[in-house]
């Protein structure tokens, strides 16, 4: 039963990370990989604010994503000249250059090591130490994300993302400043992608830099294409999937390690088959 | 009569490339002028460079007042674009297209006001308000390109080609509406066209470009009569 609520868990904290970004890859169709690098502010950010400061799982969750949400505005603003490939080997740079600095801002993110003894969330008394406990949290956790990024694809200002998404240029023939509307998805997608981080910081209770790499923002991707690009519903689809069907590996009997690198393979090959023969995805209405 | 819009002197173009040399014209308010000219005389560029979409030397002046034009000031000063290739958003419905269009009103509930308006006045475009904008035939898709434009109200549409790419009876049937919205909503209309038989009886005045000059300009009716287009066209200009 324990084993049913960490898979639960998991698929909670990557649909929320899936839905969060796919409000920026797929609602204002931004390629972004910079998505890992939010995941893992947010998890520093859960992190330190509970080890350092002893401060509860509601501030956390309320501070990790503005943290998130103003380095996206402060990013975002640079980027914004940039679009397509550009915008997307930008990201990637911003990726590294994150990596690059809690691996090595030792002092204040245990550079290597790592950042261990993460309590688990904690709120008026109440720990959230049983598996079950948590599962509860994650999937309130997610249902307010399902919320929000419904609500902003109803949205006008969702309508306009999509417009953005197709055709850029005849958009500002109506006086749309878009920048402004891309750096609020970008700003937005990124403080909700940092609440997957917290989550993840307190469930596991142990995080370093090697959890936040460009294969995190590439498992990401993949499951958006898979579920169908742009839909909130194939966002939560591709996470249940690929944290589900990847787990059944374990019982075929692969030893751990071949395993963990079989999934690299899968997610891979599962990228190129997509593009190949349904680009739309499984639930999906528009391609890449 | 005061002009609506008036260029003195308008040279622009892409980077260091000028395409149109010294353009001087204008157009009155409530009026159908047409700018005609063999590919690459640089029609479309004039209409650009009116929009603030490229820059330019030389003056602009609307309503009498000098004006550098931005896409976003422009329209709300009353001008809209309706841009070659319909450029619809083909993903959202034909309601929400015209939604778009009016953004500049900042005001959700009369965006939606005006849009279901442009819908009774284009029955076509209602019967299909749900539909995806990509799923429309070209014609229909020009058509909601033009009232995606009407959604400011302007008091000056910029068509660019409008009938590319269409059928003959489409073609009379885009043109009849383009006079319609002439007649009853008075907005001017300055017109980049190469159907110049269906174009020229509905015209007021039209300027015909060679090498990003202009090289005449006269009434509908006097063109038509003259050889200048045949001349223009055939590369004798």
């Amino acid at each position: 039963m324990e084993y049913i609520f960490h898979i639960l868990i998991l698929v909670s904290i990557y649909g929320i990370l899936a839905l969060a970004q796919n409000l920026v890859m797929g609602g204002a169709g931004l390629l972004t990989i910079a998505g890992a690098a939010f995941y893992g502010i947010g998890a520093y950010a859960a992190a330190i604010l509970a080890t350092k400061f002893g401060f509860n799982i509601f501030t956390t969750l309320i501070i990790a994503p503005l943290v998130a949400g103003l380095i996206a505005l402060m990013v975002g603003s640079t980027f914004a000249r940039f679009r397509d490939d550009y915008f997307m080997l930008a990201t990637l740079g911003f990726l590294m250059i994150f990596n690059t600095v809690v691996r090595n801002w030792e002092s204040f993110t245990g550079g290597s090591y790592g950042i261990a003894g993460i309590p688990k969330p904690h709120v008026f008394g109440f720990v959230f130490d049983t598996p079950l406990s948590f599962v509860f949290l994650a999937v309130v956790v997610l249902l307010i994300v399902t919320a929000i990024t419904y609500f902003i694809s109803r949205s006008s200002f969702g309508r306009v993302l999509n417009a953005i998404r197709e055709d850029e240029d005849a958009l500002a023939i109506f006086g749309y400043k878009t920048s402004t509307y891309k750096l609020m998805a970008f700003s937005i997608g990124a403080a909700l992608t940092a609440w997957g981080g917290v989550l993840f910081a307190s469930y596991l209770t142990f995080i370093d830099s090697r959890l936040f790499t460009v294969n995190e923002s590439i498992l990401l991707w993949a499951m958006i294409i898979l579920g169908g690009i742009a839909r909130n519903r194939g966002a939560l689809l591709g996470a249940f999937l690929l944290i589900t069907v990847p787990e059944a590996l374990r019982f075929i009997g692969f030893p751990v390690d071949f395993a963990a690198l079989l999934r690299q393979c899968i997610y891979g090959l599962l990228l190129v088959f997509l593009m190949l023969y349904r680009p739309k995805g499984i639930l999906g209405k528009y391609k890449l | 009569m005061k002009p609506l819009l008036e260029l003195k002197n308008i040279s622009a173009g892409y980077g260091e490339q000028k395409i149109i040399h010294d353009i001087s014209l204008f157009i009155n308010g409530g009026e159908i002028v047409a700018l005609m000219g063999p590919n690459g005389a640089g029609k479309s560029t004039i209409l650009k460079a009116i929009f603030g979409l490229i820059s330019h030397t030389g003056a602009l002046f609307y309503q009498e007042e000098k004006i550098i034009p931005t896409p976003s000031q422009i329209v709300k000063m009353g001008v809209a674009f309706v841009p070659q290739g319909r450029r619809v958003f083909n993903n959202l419905t034909v309601e929400e297209n015209l939604e778009i269009g009016g953004f500049s009103l900042n005001d959700e509930e009369e965006c939606r006001r005006r849009a279901k308006h442009l819908m009774h006045l284009f029955p076509a475009l209602h019967a299909k308000k749900d539909a995806y904008a990509g799923t429309l035939s070209g014609g229909q898709q020009q058509l909601l390109s033009i009232a995606r434009g009407l959604m400011m109200q302007p008091k000056l549409l910029l068509l660019d080609e409008p009938t590319l790419g269409l059928s003959p009876k489409v073609v009379k049937e885009i043109f009849q509406t383009i006079k319609d919205i002439n007649k009853n909503q008075k907005t001017a209309i300055l017109i980049v066209e190469h159907n110049l038989h269906s174009l020229l009886p509905i015209t007021d005045r039209a300027y015909v470009l060679a090498h990003g000059k202009i090289v005449v300009s006269d009434t509908g009716p006097n063109i038509a009569k003259s050889d200048i287009l045949e001349r223009v066209f055939m590369g004798k200009i």
